[in-house]
């Protein structure tokens, strides 16, 4: 990991998004103290604590394993850290309550954590968490365990449960739909260094390089690589000819000759009804998912991918025509974004 | 079908096997004299209870099983106090000699018995520990410490690191953490552990026979082993004084038996 280094604001959701092994999870156990920098400083408010064993932080964190002490109920499992810090016991039953029925887990106090479902103890590592009222707030790929339907419900739970509690939080995970939904701050990282930090949106739309455009989006945004050619009228990718005149009034004139990748969203295209449009080619697959249909087409030996908003489907094998409006493409020169 | 019965069949036939000794001394114990004496031999017994009488009152064997109690006890509980510590160590500490102690250990382990006898022997003299309870104790916390670490190290392991990380979280120091939420977690390897280190201290012989040569202080196998007298063989006795000697060792590995079985097992499979 090098230069790693990004503030989280008080109250704020801040996501660290990352394909596995990137680091992240890495970043979140040195906050916590779980593991040692070899240098540099960590900050919590005006306090520094990269010095402080993880007892003296007053950090939660909500590990993925959820973590549960499988020996406790989880009333004690709430309880637990309370009790370490000499609460009487009547306060503690005031605080775990109040913990459970925000979590809706009070009906299961009295149970040991195996009789528990994924779910349930999901809510379980929270309530531990939330008991405490600590400064921070670490999530490390909480809702991963998870099956599909009960991670969504989760994580509109969550941004609620946030919104509601105004805590600060810093969240793990390499699913992109949590990391867009959730955070007002995203920090991309990649092979232990950060990428970029934006909202949802500037991440979305406006990628700081060819890793995070390639990262964010389902499905993936669609990269012609090339080299500018005729003045820039045109992007010659291998033995493809990209034409560009039309789409880009020569903006990228001074950069001719130069190796250039050019990106468009699968969303962004758009059939070309009746004249030939930008990209044209045949389709190979097309993959229905009910709100959304995307087509798969080849165009030369490149894969491009299509969101097909119409309301007539076409069927493989159909010669088809995308047009991209000049705004809505993605420009990276040596891999980092440029503005045409 | 048939799997099932060659399965019985060859189950059966090896614990009969291993059964056939201890029945045999079950079954001596409970003879008469004469029936002991008898050719061709009784295999019945008419369950009399005189050679336990007499190995209780002629030869003292209340006073053996009390000294191998506090022997076998004290050599338990501090061979699992020091075990555990450095079990854990091993098992949580990312140390970089960690697979070659527990290699050591296990060469360790297998050094005959015989070989150190002679330093140990002359270490205890040194130290005036012959003939007390301390002095064989720590021979046998010596001679168990590799196994009860062994054990140990694989159940600490099993314990999640993020269990006790959370711990730590919870505002928990390390011991805390140790013996809050990872020495509940990993019972059944400490009784596992246990049991296996107190049938050993509870069995062993050898040294028992040379650090202990005061009558007073002998543990059970070295009193039984001395039964015989210069001109008497008292086959009785010594049978009745061996199934008493046997029955704690039974007992207990009966009523922590599910605890073992788990112990054991562990590792094995994920739970």
């Amino acid at each position: 990991m090098k230069n790693i280094s990004f503030d989280v604001a008080d109250g704020e959701f801040c996501i660290l998004l990352g394909p596995s092994g990137c680091g992240k999870s890495t970043i979140l156990r040195l906050i916590a103290g779980l593991e040692a920098p070899s240098g540099g400083e960590i900050f919590i408010g005006d306090q520094r604590v990269d010095l402080l064993p993880p007892q003296k932080r007053d950090i939660a964190f909500v590990f993925q394993t959820y973590a549960l002490y499988p020996h406790m109920t989880v009333f004690e499992n709430l309880a637990f850290s309370l009790r370490l810090r000499g609460m009487s016991s009547q306060e503690i039953a005031v605080k775990v309550n109040d913990a459970a029925r925000l979590l809706e887990i009070d009906g299961l106090l009295e149970r040991l954590p195996q009789m528990l479902s994924g779910g349930q103890r999901q809510r379980v590592a929270l309530g531990r968490a939330l008991v405490r009222q600590p400064k921070i707030f670490l999530f490390d790929e909480p809702l991963s365990n998870l099956d599909a339907a009960l991670r969504s419900s989760m994580r509109v739970e969550l941004a609620r449960l946030h919104r509601r509690l105004g805590a600060t939080v810093l969240y793990v995970t390499h699913d992109q739909a949590e990391a867009l939904t959730l955070g007002e701050k995203i920090i991309v990282l990649d092979r232990g260094e950060i990428q970029q930090i934006g909202s949802a949106s500037d991440i979305y739309h406006k990628p700081a390089n060819v890793m995070v455009a390639r990262f964010v989006g389902s499905p993936q945004m669609n990269f012609f690589f090339g080299e500018v050619a005729d003045g820039g009228a045109a992007l010659q990718c291998r033995n493809l000819r990209l034409d560009l005149a039309g789409l880009l009034q020569n903006a990228l004139a001074r950069l001719s000759g130069q190796a250039l990748t050019l990106g468009v969203r699968p969303e962004d295209f758009h059939v070309a009804d009746d004249d030939p449009g930008w990209i044209n080619g045949d389709i190979d697959l097309i993959e229905d998912l009910g709100s959304d249909r995307f087509i798969h087409v080849k165009y030369g030996d490149i894969d491009v991918v299509a969101r097909d908003g119409r309301e007539k489907s076409s069927r493989p094998g159909d010669r088809i025509g995308f047009n991209v409006d000049a705004e809505r493409v993605h420009l990276f020169l040596d891999g980092k974004r440029i503005e045409p | 079908m048939k799997r099932t019965i060659t399965l019985v069949l060859f189950s059966t036939g090896i614990a009969l096997y291993c059964l056939v000794p201890f029945l045999w001394f079950v079954l001596t114990s409970l003879k008469s004299n004469a029936e002991l004496a008898a050719i061709p031999p009784v295999l019945i017994p008419s369950f009399h209870l005189d050679f336990y009488r007499s190995a209780l009152h002629q030869y003292g064997l209340l006073h053996y099983i009390v000294n191998s109690a506090i022997v076998a006890g004290s050599a338990t509980m501090v061979t699992i106090a020091i075990g555990s510590l450095a079990a854990y160590a091993i098992a949580r500490f990312n140390l970089k000699w960690t697979n070659f102690y527990l290699f050591l250990l296990l060469a360790i382990s297998m050094f005959p018995q015989i070989a150190i006898a002679g330093p140990v022997w002359t270490m205890l003299d040194r130290l005036e520990l012959l003939n007390t309870y301390p002095g064989l104790v720590a021979a046998y916390i010596s001679l168990s410490l590799p196994l009860a670490i062994w054990i140990l190290t694989t159940f600490f392991r099993e314990v999640p690191g993020e269990i006790e990380e959370a711990a730590l979280l919870d505002g928990c120091s390390r011991i805390q953490a140790l013996y809050k939420i990872v020495l509940p977690l990993a019972a059944p390897g400490i009784l596992t552990a246990a049991l296996l280190v107190f049938i050993h201290a509870w069995n062993e012989f050898f040294f028992a026979l040379i650090i202990m040569t005061d009558p007073n202080v002998q543990t059970l196998p070295v009193g039984i082993a001395l039964f015989p007298g210069e001109y008497t063989m008292p086959w009785g006795e010594i049978a009745a004084a061996s199934t008493i000697a046997t029955m704690p060792l039974i007992l207990l590995t009966l009523v922590f038996q599910r605890g073992i079985v788990r112990g054991l097992s562990a590792g094995a499979v994920k739970g």
